[in-house]
Parts: C-alpha cells; sequence; structure tokens
C-alpha cells in the first residue's frame, strides 16, 4: 500500500477541513492544515477523501492549500508537570501560551505540555535485574507536596532492568535501560498516550467506598463512591457550577481534574485564582497543589472541545494507574454534546434526536465507563479509582432532552438542580425528592462502619420526613398551615430544620462550605433529637407554640457553624433540647 | 496579492450566492461584490469546496441576477478600521460612517472576529459599576467586565432602561477614561433615534460610538454589527486604556439572522429551527466581555434580548443565560403596573456581585442588606400569593407585614425616575427604611451589627 505523508485541501466549511492524497492515513490520525499549521484530527474517510476536524479558527485555509501527517493519534504527554498545569482542550499549557504570544491564543500557537525548564528528582524504586511489565513502579518523582508521581513502566515493554538509579533532569531525562526481547529499551520520565483509547487495567471492581464532598446533602442523602459516576443536571442559574467547584475542592481525591467544557472564561479564571488560596482539608496544602485544569471556553474553537474531554479523562487513567483516587469534573458535558452535533452535523450525518448525532448515547456511555475501582497494572496490585462527575446543561432545564436522558442511562447518582430552588436562595439547589444515589447501600454499610453505627438510620428517617414534608405541603397549600394535626406540624418544624439547618449550606461562607462526615451524622442526628423529644411532649398536652418557639432551637440553627475540632458541643446541644422540653412538661 | 474576480454566479438562495470556477478562494475571506449599475454589496465566504465557493452576502440578495455581478475576493478576513477619533462618531452596520462625517483614517485594520482570550490571561471582574438603578447596584450588582444582558419582551422599556445606564453608569472612583459603544441590530428607526437624541441631549455621544442597523436595513448585516461593535472595543479598552461598556440591541434579531443563514445552507437544525451552533457563536460574542492581566481598560457588556412570548426557556435567552454572567429580567406585571424600571427581582441574578461589594467596594452592609430584601420580599409575594387563595385573612399578622413591605419594595425601592440617578448610599438607605416595616427579630440574614448600625429607629 503507498501511503502519502502530505495532502491538500479541497474543502473548507468552518471547523470542518476536507482533504485528499493522504492515503495511508488512519481514523483519528492527527494532521497538521494550510500553510499555518493548525491542528487537526481526521474523523471520516470515504474513498481518497478525509474529512478533519480542525481545533483552530479556519479562516485563510482553503482549497489547495497542503495538509501534513503526523502518523500518531490525538495523544497526550504524561509525566511530571502535569500537577497544577492549565491546559487547553488539546494539551497546550495556557500558562505558556500566555507567555510566549500575549493575552490571546493565536493559530498554531506551539508549547510543548509538560515543562521541559522543570527539574525533577527521580528516586528508583526498581532494582537492576528485576524483571518488570507494564504499569510497574520503576521509581517515584515528589511532583507536589501532595502528590508523589510514580513513573510507571509503559504499556507494551517487558523485560530486565539493566540500568536504573538516581538522577536528576528534566522529564526527558532517561532513568533506565530495560532488556526487552526486541532489545535494550530506555525509559524515560514521560509517555505518550492517544486520548480516545482507554488505558487498561488488570481488574474493574465494584465500588467500595464513599467519595466524600463536605456537602451535606450530597453525603448523606445522594453519596457518591470512589471510582463512581454522578451528573449533575439544572438550568443555567441553579448552581451547577458552584456544585462543581465545591466537588473539585473537597472531593477526598488524591488528584483532581477539572474540565471546563465550553463553559464562562471568567469562570476558569476564578478557578486559577481561587484554588492556589484555598487550603486541603485533611493535608492544609494549595488545593492546587492536587489539581489539573482543563479549560476550553465557550468562544475557543469547538472542535478542540470536543476532545478536551477526553484529555481529561487520558491523564485523570494515568494518576488512577499510579494507584490514587482522582476525580473528574467535566463541566458542562451538554457543550461537548453540541461540539459533536455541530461537527456531525457539518458531516452531514443523519441527525438523531433534536439534530444530535445518532452515536451520542455511545459515546456518553464509553466516557463515564472509562470510571472505575480497579487493580492497576503492574506486579503489585494496587488498587486506583476515578471517579467521573458530569454537569449537564439541559436547554431549558428539561431533563427530558437526549443529553440528560443519554447520560442517566449510565450515570449511577443524580444530583438534579432546582431552579425554584435556587430562586428561594436555597443552595445548593439539590432537588431532595427527585435526585437519587444508586451507591447508598454501599456507603451506608461503608458509613455505619466508619463513621456511626445509626447512619444509615438517621439518614432514612430524615429522608421520609422530607418526603412527608412533600406531602402536607399540598394540603397547606389549600387549607392553610393552621388546619393541620398538631402532630403534622411538628413533623413541617422538623422538615424545615432539616432544609434550612442541614440541606442549605453556604459555599461561600468559610466554615460552612465543607463538613465533615461526623459533622454531618452530629448535625441531623441533633434535628431527629428534638422530634423525638419534642412528639411525645405534645401527647402530654404541652402546647404546640410552646415547641415550636423552644429556645434552644435559635442555637441549632446556628449548629453548622459549630468548628469540626469543638463535636462535643453537639452532645451539649442535645441535653440542652431534652432540658428544655422536659421544663414544659413539669 | 492578486485579488481575484469571478461573474461566474451560478446560484443566488436566500442571501447565499455560490460561484463556480474560482481559485485559491480560502475561507473566510471578504468579497466586494460589483453590480451592473455600479452598486456594491459585501460578502463573505462560509464554504469552498474545490472550484465552488457559497458568499454570504451582508447586504442581501434582493435585486441581484447571476449575470450581473462581479465578485472579487480580496484575500483577508472581514476587517476594519479603528482608530482613537473614531469616538463620537455614529456608523451604518458595516462600519461605514452615516453621521456625515469626515471618514475614519485607520491606525491599523483589525479582523472583526477577534481571538479567543486565554483564560489564564484573564483578570477576574470585581470593581462595582454604579448604574444609578436601585434594582441593579443594591441586588445585581454589575462589574467592570461583566456581560449582564437584559431578558425583556416586546413593549418592554429595555431601550430606556439600557440609555439610563449608558447614562448614569460609573465607577466609584475617578479619572478613568470611559467609553461606550452601541450597537444596533434590527430595531426600529424610532427607538434608534431614541438612543442618538438622549446621547446627545446628555452629551454622551462624544464619548460613544454607534452602530446602527435598522429594522429595514439588511438581516444579514446583522451577523457582522456585533463583531464591529467589540472588535472597536477591544482596541479602546486595551490598547487606549478605556473603561467601555457595550450595549447590544437585540441579539433576538441576531439570532434570527443566524438561523436565515443556518436554513439557506440546508444545516440540520438544533432547537426551533436555530442552527446547533448557536450557543458557540453567541459566546464569541458574549465571551469578548472581561479584563486582561495588566491592561488598564475592560469590556462590559449589556446585551438586550426580547424574549418571544416572554418565554425564558426559548434557545435565545436560555442559551445567552448558559454564557452570560446572570441576567436582569424585566416583569411585564409590573409594566402592567406602571412601575419603571420593571425590573423582574426575583429571577434576576449578577453572578459576580459577591465579588465587587462590600468593604472598600460599595458599602459593609451591602451583601447581607440585598439577601435581606430579597428574602422578604420573596416571603411577601408569597404571603400575597396565599392571601389571594384563602383570602387576607388566613394571613398571620406576621405575614400581613410582609405584605405591606412588598407593595412598599415595589413601589420605593423597584420604582425610580427615568433620570433618576440613586448612589448606592442612596439604595442601602431606602433598603433599610423598608426593612424598617420589619420587626427587628425578622432580620436573620443581616448582622447583628449591622442592624445595630443601620435600622432606622423612631419611625
Amino acid at each position: 500500500m503507498s501511503t502519502n505523508n502530505q495532502g491538500e485541501v479541497v474543502k473548507v466549511s468552518g471547523p470542518l477541513v476536507v482533504a485528499r492524497g493522504l492515503a495511508g492515513a488512519r481514523m483519528y490520525e492527527m494532521v497538521r492544515v494550510g500553510e499555518a499549521k493548525l491542528f487537526g484530527e481526521i474523523i471520516e474517510i470515504r474513498g481518497d477523501e478525509y474529512s478533519i476536524q480542525v481545533y483552530e479558527e479556519t479562516e485563510g485555509i482553503g482549497p489547495g492549500q497542503p495538509v501534513f501527517r503526523t502518523g500518531e493519534a490525538l495523544s497526550v504527554e504524561l509525566g511530571p508537570g502535569l500537577i497544577r498545569s492549565i491546559y487547553d482542550g488539546v494539551q497546550r499549557p495556557l500558562d505558556k501560551i500566555a507567555a510566549q504570544y500575549g493575552e490571546y491564543i493565536v493559530r498554531g500557537a506551539e508549547s510543548p505540555s509538560l515543562d521541559r525548564s522543570l527539574i525533577w528528582k527521580f528516586e528508583p524504586v526498581a532494582k537492576v535485574g528485576d524483571h518488570v511489565v507494564a504499569g510497574d513502579i520503576l521509581g517515584t518523582v515528589r511532583e507536589t507536596k501532595l502528590v508523589v508521581h510514580k513513573i510507571l513502566v509503559p504499556n507494551g515493554v517487558e523485560g530486565t532492568v539493566k540500568k536504573i538509579a538516581p538522577v536528576e533532569g528534566n522529564v526527558d531525562t532517561i532513568i533506565a535501560v530495560v532488556d526487552t526481547e526486541k532489545g535494550p529499551r530506555e525509559l524515560t520520565m514521560v509517555q505518550r498516550w492517544p486520548v480516545r483509547q482507554p488505558r487498561p487495567v488488570a481488574k474493574k471492581l465494584p465500588p467500595l467506598e464513599p467519595l466524600t464532598t463536605g456537602q451535606r446533602v450530597l453525603d448523606m442523602f445522594f453519596p457518591m463512591t470512589k471510582g463512581g459516576t454522578a451528573c449533575v443536571p439544572g438550568p443555567f442559574g441553579s448552581g451547577k457550577t458552584v456544585v462543581q467547584h465545591q466537588l473539585a475542592k473537597w472531593a477526598n481525591a488524591n488528584i483532581v481534574v477539572y474540565v471546563g467544557c465550553g463553559e464562562r472564561g471568567n469562570e476558569m479564571t476564578d478557578v486559577l485564582m481561587e484554588f492556589p488560596e484555598l487550603k486541603d482539608p485533611e493535608s492544609g496544602e494549595p488545593l492546587m497543589e492536587r489539581t489539573v485544569l482543563i479549560a476550553n471556553t465557550s468562544n475557543m474553537p469547538v472542535a478542540a472541545r470536543e476532545a478536551s474531554v477526553f484529555t481529561g479523562i487520558t491523564i485523570a487513567e494515568y494518576f488512577r494507574d499510579m494507584g490514587y483516587s482522582v476525580a473528574l469534573m467535566a463541566d458542562s458535558t451538554s457543550r461537548w454534546a453540541e461540539a459533536m452535533r455541530e461537527m456531525s452535523g457539518r458531516l452531514e450525518e443523519m441527525p438523531g434526536e433534536e439534530g444530535y448525532p445518532a452515536y451520542l448515547g455511545t459515546r456518553i456511555a464509553s466516557f463515564y465507563e472509562r470510571s472505575g475501582n480497579v487493580i492497576c497494572l503492574g506486579s503489585d496490585k494496587r488498587n486506583g479509582t476515578l471517579s467521573l462527575i458530569g454537569a449537564v446543561s439541559p436547554p431549558g432545564g428539561d431533563f427530558s432532552e437526549p443529553v440528560v436522558q443519554a447520560t442517566l442511562r449510565v450515570v449511577k447518582v443524580f444530583w438534579g438542580l432546582d431552579d425554584k430552588l435556587a430562586f428561594a436562595r436555597h443552595f445548593p439547589a439539590i432537588n431532595w425528592l427527585t435526585s437519587y444515589s444508586l451507591y447508598q447501600e454501599v456507603v451506608d454499610r461503608y458509613a455505619n462502619e466508619h463513621y456511626n453505627a445509626r447512619w444509615s438510620e438517621v439518614r432514612r428517617r430524615a429522608m421520609a420526613i422530607l418526603q412527608r414534608e412533600a406531602e402536607l405541603e399540598e394540603l397547606v397549600r389549600l387549607v392553610g398551615m393552621d388546619a393541620l394535626p398538631a402532630e403534622d406540624r411538628l413533623l413541617m418544624q422538623a422538615a424545615k430544620m432539616i432544609r434550612e439547618d442541614f440541606l442549605h449550606q453556604n459555599a461561600f461562607d468559610e466554615l460552612d462550605t465543607y463538613t465533615s462526615m461526623v459533622k454531618q451524622f452530629q448535625l441531623l442526628n441533633t434535628i431527629l433529637h428534638y422530634y423525638d423529644e419534642v412528639r411525645p411532649a405534645l401527647q402530654k398536652g404541652v402546647p404546640l407554640t410552646k415547641l415550636l418557639t423552644l429556645p434552644v432551637l435559635e442555637e441549632i440553627s446556628k449548629a453548622k457553624l459549630i468548628p469540626e475540632d469543638k463535636l462535643t458541643q453537639f452532645d451539649e446541644l442535645r441535653s440542652k433540647v431534652s432540658e428544655q422540653v422536659k421544663s414544659l412538661m413539669s | 496579492m492578486v485579488t481575484k474576480e469571478y461573474r461566474t454566479v451560478k446560484e443566488i438562495i436566500g442571501p447565499l450566492m455560490l460561484i463556480e470556477g474560482v481559485e485559491g478562494i480560502t475561507y473566510g475571506e471578504l468579497t466586494d461584490i460589483r453590480l451592473d449599475d455600479g452598486t456594491m454589496r459585501r460578502g463573505r465566504v462560509l464554504e469552498v469546496h474545490r472550484d465552488k465557493a457559497v458568499v454570504q452576502v451582508f447586504e442581501g440578495t434582493s435585486g441581484l441576477a447571476p449575470q450581473g455581478v462581479t465578485v472579487k475576493f480580496l484575500g483577508k478576513g472581514v476587517e476594519l478600521g479603528v482608530s482613537g477619533d473614531i469616538l463620537g462618531r455614529v456608523f451604518d452596520g458595516f462600519g461605514r460612517p452615516i453621521d456625515d462625517g469626515p471618514p475614519i483614517i485607520p491606525e491599523k485594520w483589525l479582523n472583526i472576529n477577534g481571538n479567543p482570550m486565554n483564560p489564564y490571561s484573564r483578570d477576574y471582574p470585581n470593581e462595582f459599576i454604579q448604574t444609578g438603578i436601585s434594582t441593579i447596584d443594591l441586588l445585581n450588582p454589575l462589574v467592570r467586565g461583566q456581560k449582564l444582558p437584559f431578558f425583556s419582551g416586546s413593549g418592554l422599556p429595555h431601550s430606556r432602561m439600557a440609555a439610563q445606564v449608558a447614562r448614569q453608569a460609573r465607577v466609584l472612583k475617578t479619572g478613568e477614561k470611559f467609553a461606550v459603544i452601541f450597537a444596533t441590530m434590527g430595531i426600529t428607526f424610532e427607538e434608534a433615534e431614541f438612543f442618538i437624541n438622549d446621547f446627545r441631549r446628555t452629551g454622551a455621544l462624544e464619548r460613544a460610538v454607534l452602530f446602527i442597523n435598522l429594522a429595514d436595513d439588511p438581516a444579514i448585516e446583522r451577523i457582522a454589527v456585533p463583531r464591529m461593535a467589540l472588535t472597536v472595543a477591544e482596541f479602546l479598552a486595551y490598547e487606549k486604556d478605556m473603561h467601555v461598556l457595550v450595549i447590544l440591541t437585540d441579539l433576538t434579531n441576531y439570532c434570527e439572522a443566524l438561523r436565515e443563514i443556518s436554513a439557506a445552507r440546508k444545516e440540520v437544525p438544533g432547537r426551533r429551527g436555530y442552527p446547533g451552533y448557536l450557543y458557540t457563536d453567541l459566546s464569541t460574542i458574549y465571551e469578548r466581555a472581561g479584563r486582561i492581566k495588566g491592561k488598564m481598560g475592560s469590556i462590559t457588556q449589556l446585551p438586550v434580548l426580547t424574549m418571544p412570548e416572554d418565554d425564558k426557556t426559548h434557545p435565545i435567552p436560555d442559551l445567552t443565560g448558559y454564557i452570560t454572567e446572570g441576567q436582569i429580567i424585566l416583569s411585564r406585571s409590573l409594566h402592567a403596573q406602571g412601575i419603571y424600571p420593571p425590573v423582574d427581582v426575583l429571577p434576576s441574578l449578577s453572578r459576580l456581585k459577591d465579588k465587587g461589594i462590600g468593604v472598600g467596594k460599595t458599602r459593609e452592609d451591602h451583601a447581607n442588606v440585598m439577601n435581606q430584601l430579597y428574602a422578604a420580599y420573596a416571603r411577601g409575594k408569597n404571603a400575597k400569593e396565599l392571601a389571594v387563595v384563602l383570602g387576607e385573612s388566613a394571613l398571620s399578622d406576621i405575614d400581613l407585614l410582609y405584605v405591606k413591605f412588598a407593595d412598599a419594595f415595589e413601589d420605593r425601592f423597584i420604582r425610580q425616575g427615568e433620570d433618576e440617578n440613586r448612589s448606592i448610599e442612596d439604595s442601602l438607605r431606602i433598603g433599610w427604611e423598608l426593612l424598617g416595616l420589619l420587626p427587628k427579630s425578622e432580620l436573620k440574614r443581616v448582622r447583628p451589627e449591622f442592624i445595630e448600625k443601620y435600622y432606622p429607629e423612631n419611625k
């Protein structure tokens, strides 16, 4: 078969370029288009016509201009230097691009993904003479205060370590030589991986541990797991981005990859300015020390937006392979789906629902399936997890639209945002009646064992109260609150307390922004304790208004601000409830 | 560079022309279209396929005959000549002066599409802009570099509000250069006259640049208008250190022009016939607002759009809301009650408010007062709804107070004169007067020390 390294443009229509004369090129191979050498990727082949999605503005490209093959699929560079970086959708470092090219992203801008000027200290783990297979740890590099970067034997390499020693240098420095069947192979700290291909694992396991987020409504009622999948759909203004930011800040993962996919530029700026200031609740180090940012804002080229999600997940998988728990947030997968729709339209494909391509569901499923609790490659059988949380922005807040529906078919946790709650300034505006988590049982088991034996019981009772409240509310709308029986009014009071004193959480308040699991339990338990005390009192004839205006309620409403190191105050608070109720009965 | 001229137009469909036998043409190229009677139009290449080019004609294709047209490809994208002398001038939708003034002598030519701003180079907007309108300043504060649209409906006074903002907007600092860029897309002659006269009357015209595309001007030209305006804005902001306020009205007409082209190209439509790339396209307009690290100037955008049937879930307001940093929604029912400006406070939102207010920016109690007014008004509105169903007698005493509050809030806080320029201090004072209608114990969102300091006693 004859192959060509250079072809010629025949058609340009927005981000889609058709070229010919690229014989031998494969699907998803990267090419450079035109004299400006714009980045592009082959997404369709018909005879001698190759359709290319171009990651940059195509103005000035026309028929007759050259197209160059690279022989490689769209790939990312993996190695020390990823953490604390901010990349665009095709892994160009935005800080370096800004330094080199100015405030605007000009076309054809190029800069190595991993900074070659950074010097790393490699400490070997493997020894000369060891037999190593793909995924084995050769050694480590301390990348940031929070992250020890493990240098793994790349895929397809197996053999005996011939040379390995401590060394200092940039990522291209040779750190080991492995004798393979095909001869000696020099290994550096960097490897490349095609983004559309999931990185292999030894074995996939079901998720077992909660991914705690410090967000009460999530951790208590709709928990997420390490290795699980979740989606956050909501209309604009309902607080999707704040929820995603909160997760990126407070999730108990080792590594966080945050993909800003087709969203606002100022939001990425906000993350960039805030994360270095915020401290990780466990280590006290800046959150940026464990974070990788991918920013493809809405006005950046649409094809690169399609790629950004894959770039992010490949980086996330790489850290998972080191045995870390990794959480990836994608805000928003709707923009990603729209990018697919746009390219599909330009390819003149037969559209499915609402103009989205027929393969929308499979693409979304294959993205979320890259999550998981896994046994990594390598002889030490270490465990790594990758959790995926995708925001969805349904048009008009309509959850019946294709992207939400395709997502719900694959994710296990649904955090439904509700603009009515947002208008009532109830944040996070997660609707407790429609949201769900299929990890409930797994997390209950874990929480009963690790946080409090009554965890699942307290959670179940609180949820029952909230559901009963929703039923009673219908009634209240018809006949007014006063017409309710006294017992139901106590329940309404308890429900109100759960909503306002537990579910409502202020992301911008220093103390309230994060709540540990133990404190969450204490807080909810205290509210239920009040309910348990006042009900018998009512039956013994204590007037309802006295119970509804118990002085201690004021204190319960501020209990969410009790500091994490003073949790015994909850015990005092509960005794106070009992005392005050008792004094009413005497 | 050799320019290429062709007389080989084969098809004319809607706003598009298909030209055959072309060579060396590139995507996005600007074209001059000469009719045989000597008149000129302009076009842009939307697609090239081998020797065929699809050109979108900005002035529309009416009156064109395939045989009577010469198309000249200019080998460059659509560019606008800009200069510091551009202030005080009025242009048509394609950047040609229409104010009888001399032609602009450009300092430089800029491609109107601009380039995406590197998110790393952005500076976070946090400087409060005082618009003199209480519902904006106190409840939905605007900051420099923000994009905050007006979601309006037909027949609502969004133009008057936009003009009021343009007139009154200032930062609580002095000695900075300020400019207003005003771009219209398909609005009526009367509306446009209103703006021009208002700018002239108040002397604002001297520091303004106007791009006027009227309802009877070519629809396709509307595609270029906001980009022209923002190109000038970027020039003034980042090269002339000015703080630029860009008012774009009406984005609904812009989106319709986009849909017209999309339909003519027989593209697969997204929702309601709008193209699937509407979101991306709108973002290339809205995201040009902002600030850049190390630059003096800023671009603040106030796009105006009319929601078809006042429906917020229509694709235009919906996609806009996903890109912009909040929205000011106008209410038909407030307008019917004769309240100006009829800002629907509850669903309106400014996403950047938290960083622009407080000590040193506005006043220490700003955030608290904002939340409290908001909550109290929401409760008052709820109580009013309840009273409609159950009768006023079903309301508790405290709910009756809230009803009184809600009415007073609409009458004294939301309502203000068209020339009434309230300082943030004034707005806060009125806010506190209204909160004074409620007992102190109800003010749960205000810190006790602020209640102590600001709560009006002895009314």
